[in-house]
């Protein structure tokens, strides 16, 4: 299974911090969040308004980026640490 | 209790190996060049510089910078701060900031401590710390990992403020840009 991660006000909007998703074969970041709403269509709103970063396996990626199963994917707002 | 003072500092070429020895009751000693924490609780200043220095004299220069909450943000009047973070990715993503500082400039011991949970105004939130033969890697490179760290580093802020409303600091285009300077 692929774990999906959620943080900070994406969490909240969303109502939830995780998800699993069955990924069969390796897609871009961009797919992969497409798949997420499509598969919960109530939060397309959510993912359509928000300014997004996304992370694979704890490193920041880019959209474009190649996530396989078995991969820890996150999303969440741009940071403001420090 | 362990002396950890008697310990004499290895000091590796490779920055990836950070080894940290506790002892009960006593501070995280810097083996070899590189503190990266995430915890909830304070730090002392005096005690960071201490590890910083101890044991160097190489170093003529020892930058440091510390964060706090401050009081008014955004336009509102804040009383106080919840740090969000990603648990997994905090300290890979810190040390990944230090990695690229080493490459970048001469700086020998570097820490970074950032603290999560909920904080009070005027508490200190971040403590980066570099030190180096020469007084302008040390500043520069002090500079490069808080503009990084602002804009890499998985933290999230939420304030409360004198109205009693929540809200999640949004992140700034100006810390963009000064990430991008680099």
């Amino acid at each position: 299974m692929t774990q999906i991660l959620f943080f900070a006000q994406l969490r909240e909007d969303l109502g939830c911090d995780s998800i699993e998703l069955d990924l069969q074969r390796p897609c871009s970041v961009t797919e992969l969040r497409d798949r997420i709403v499509a598969e919960n269509p109530q939060w397309q709103a959510i993912f359509k308004h928000s300014l997004l970063l996304c992370s694979v396996n704890q490193t920041l990626a880019d959209f474009k980026d190649l996530v396989t199963p078995g991969d820890e994917v996150a999303f969440f707002p741009p940071v403001t640490g420090g | 209790m362990q002396v950890l003072q008697e310990q004499k500092p290895v000091r590796m070429t490779n920055s990836n190996n950070v080894i940290l020895t506790r002892s009960e009751g006593s501070r995280s000693k810097i083996m070899n060049n590189t503190h990266i924490a995430v915890q909830t609780e304070d730090f002392d200043l005096g005690t960071e510089y201490q590890a910083l220095v101890e044991d160097n004299t190489q170093d003529g220069g020892v930058a440091l910078f510390v964060g706090r909450v401050r009081e008014f943000n955004q336009e509102q009047q804040v009383t106080t701060l919840e740090l969000e973070h990603y648990p997994a990715m905090t300290e890979k993503a810190l040390r990944d900031i230090a990695d690229q500082a080493r490459q970048r400039w001469q700086i020998n011991n570097l820490c970074i401590i950032h603290r999560v949970g909920k904080l009070e105004l005027s508490d200190q939130i971040v403590l980066v710390g570099v030190t180096s033969p020469h007084r302008e890697a040390a500043f520069e490179s002090a500079q490069f990992l808080m503009d990084y760290l602002k804009t890499r580093a998985p933290f999230w802020k939420k304030e409360t403020t004198t109205a009693g409303t929540q809200r999640w600091v949004e992140a700034q285009e100006k810390d963009q840009q000064a990430a991008k300077r680099w």
